[in-house]
């Protein structure tokens, strides 16, 4: 028994040819959508649309659409990855809104995320981040251990684990009023500082991730919580308290 | 470079946010209990001992500096990162929901914390620079019993209503003859009348702060725009604290899911509580004349 329906939707999408055009908010009118759709999928429908109309298309971030890989992005009428939370724009349904309303769909905006058209952005920035400290040092020379013969308390690989859930999407910043990136640097501190293989290179670790958060143009964090509620992963506070710890422990 | 990542990286001007605000909290806490004195009727000789005490004591003295430090720091510091966090974000987004996701102290904290700033600034012209430099700042004489002619306590100048300033006691400017201060009173240490003939101590003196306010919150033209001012900073300093208390104990890296929830309720109980009780005395100065 579907309870699916058809509704009519009007669009305002953030256009912009390429990194340097200035660009703008341009309306659509979108009918026949149905509420069973995925908002990705109303943004093919709109695509089609616009192509047998011999126009350009809307550029958007899309890549596994089952809400795991990171790389869908979308402000949704005012928030990240749309109203509904703990979820990624391609897992939010058309079922979220109603007939006749207008839908704003901007980029994720950051000094660190330039626009490269339409609501494409660059978030490489993210990766570089990853890799000034992301990571743990491993010898494969063929000696290699495996690494559950290393005993991790449940809590704390739990705690890893929930860390780790971070697919980079960027939501954290795209939401943040200052544009500040902490949640997921924190996540990816946290994910590693927990773990023993990761402790070693704790201290240069954060160190190292920070000074690129901020050489990257990310803002300041002054604790609103929003990343954490616009999160769809759930990534939460803590972990940019325990980055904050790790720091001082590192700069001491 | 661990030493300038400590001044300069985003995490080290958190870590400063919230220690120079942690630190003033326990200044508020302070200095409302001092001023809780004020709801005391007729209570000019406790609050002004205290006012003298709060201005000579040298491990009071040490607080005082550290405290003009931490606003120092924490307005400077609030500033540099309002300004590089609005260049974080050069384009702003044309539908914002912000109220979704975060509450309105939060997002203001710069604002509320620049109506604090301003009140501060004129709180310390009205009272505090008064209170170290004002030259005319009226005495309060508490007698010392049993010496002639300072049975009860008046002003320095001892007709009723008539304040003298400090140097004019001291240096006997104003003689009988001008209705003045009598000359046979000299000024010791500023903070002792003696009789000059006899060379004994006749009296203390304090600078009347208790007055001083009473006046302010009692002018007959602005006290009441006065005691509006100040209850609307108590606002902006309620809500200040209502993100700034637990934003503190975060920054520092201070959240478990056993403390945090304790932490809020705390930081919510001294938002609301703290600036309620400042706010009171003005309220009951005003509307007690």
């Amino acid at each position: 028994m579907s309870t699916a329906k058809n509704i009519n939707i009007n669009l305002k999408i953030w256009r912009q040819k390429n990194a340097n055009d200035k660009g703008g908010i341009v309306d659509y009118k979108l009918d026949n959508v149905s509420t069973a759709s995925s908002f990705l999928e109303m943004l093919d429908q709109l695509n089609e649309q616009l192509i047998n109309n011999k126009q350009e298309p809307v550029a958007f971030d899309h890549d596994c659409r089952e809400g795991i890989c990171g790389m869908c992005s979308l402000y949704i009428n005012g928030r990240a990855h749309g109203p509904e939370t703990g979820t990624t724009t391609c897992q939010l349904h058309m079922r979220k809104f109603k007939d006749g309303d207008t839908i704003y769909i901007e980029p994720f905006r950051s000094k660190a995320f330039p626009v490269v058209k339409d609501l494409v952005v660059d978030r490489s920035s993210f990766d570089r981040i990853q890799q000034a400290g992301g990571f743990v040092s491993v010898n494969t020379s063929g000696n290699t251990i495996d690494a559950n013969a290393t005993p991790v308390p449940k809590d704390d690989a739990d705690k890893a684990f929930m860390a780790a859930a971070c697919i980079g999407c960027g939501a954290c910043v795209a939401t943040c009023k200052n544009g500040s990136a902490m949640l997921f640097v924190g996540a990816k501190v946290s994910q590693y500082a927990l773990l023993p293989q990761g402790k070693v290179e704790a201290a240069q670790r954060v160190q190292n991730m920070v000074r690129q958060m901020d050489e990257e143009g990310f803002g300041n964090c002054t604790n609103t919580g929003a990343c954490e509620i616009e999160c769809p992963k759930g990534i939460s506070l803590e972990n940019i308290a325990r980055m904050n710890r790790e720091f001082l422990k590192a700069s001491l | 470079m661990a030493k300038s990542a400590l001044l300069k990286s985003s995490i080290a001007k958190k870590y400063w946010m919230a220690l120079t605000g942690l630190f003033l909290c326990l200044f508020l806490a302070g200095h409302l209990a001092g001023n809780l004195q004020l709801l005391v009727p007729n209570n000019a000789l406790n609050f002004n001992q205290y006012a003298l005490f709060m201005t000579t004591n040298p491990a009071v003295k040490v607080l005082s500096y550290l405290t003009y430090i931490s606003i120092l720091f924490h307005a400077i510091d609030g500033f540099l990162l309002t300004y590089q966090n609005a260049k974080a974000r050069p384009i702003g987004y044309a539908k914002s929901n912000p109220s979704a996701n975060s509450s309105f102290s939060s997002r203001n904290m710069a604002l509320l914390g620049t109506i604090v700033l301003v009140f501060i600034v004129t709180h310390m012209v009205n009272f505090w620079a008064k209170m170290h430099f004002d030259k005319n700042m009226p005495l309060m004489t508490q007698s010392i019993e049993g010496q002639p002619g300072m049975k009860q306590d008046f002003y320095v100048g001892t007709q009723a209503g008539q304040y003298y300033p400090v140097e004019q006691v001291e240096i006997g400017t104003h003689t009988d003859e001008h209705n003045h201060a009598p000359k046979q009173f000299k000024l010791v240490k500023k903070t002792e009348l003696y009789h000059a003939q006899a060379n004994v101590k006749v009296a203390d003196l304090y600078k009347d702060l208790y007055k001083i306010t009473l006046a302010f919150f009692r002018d007959a033209k602005y006290g009441l725009y006065f005691t509006i001012g100040y209850v609307l900073a108590m606002f902006a300093l309620g809500f200040h604290l209502w993100h700034g208390f637990q934003s503190a104990f975060q920054s520092l890296g201070l959240n478990s899911p056993k403390y945090t929830p304790i932490i809020k309720f705390i930081g919510k109980a001294f938002a609301v509580i703290v600036p309620l009780l400042f706010a009171i005395i003005p309220l009951y100065i005003h509307f007690t004349k």
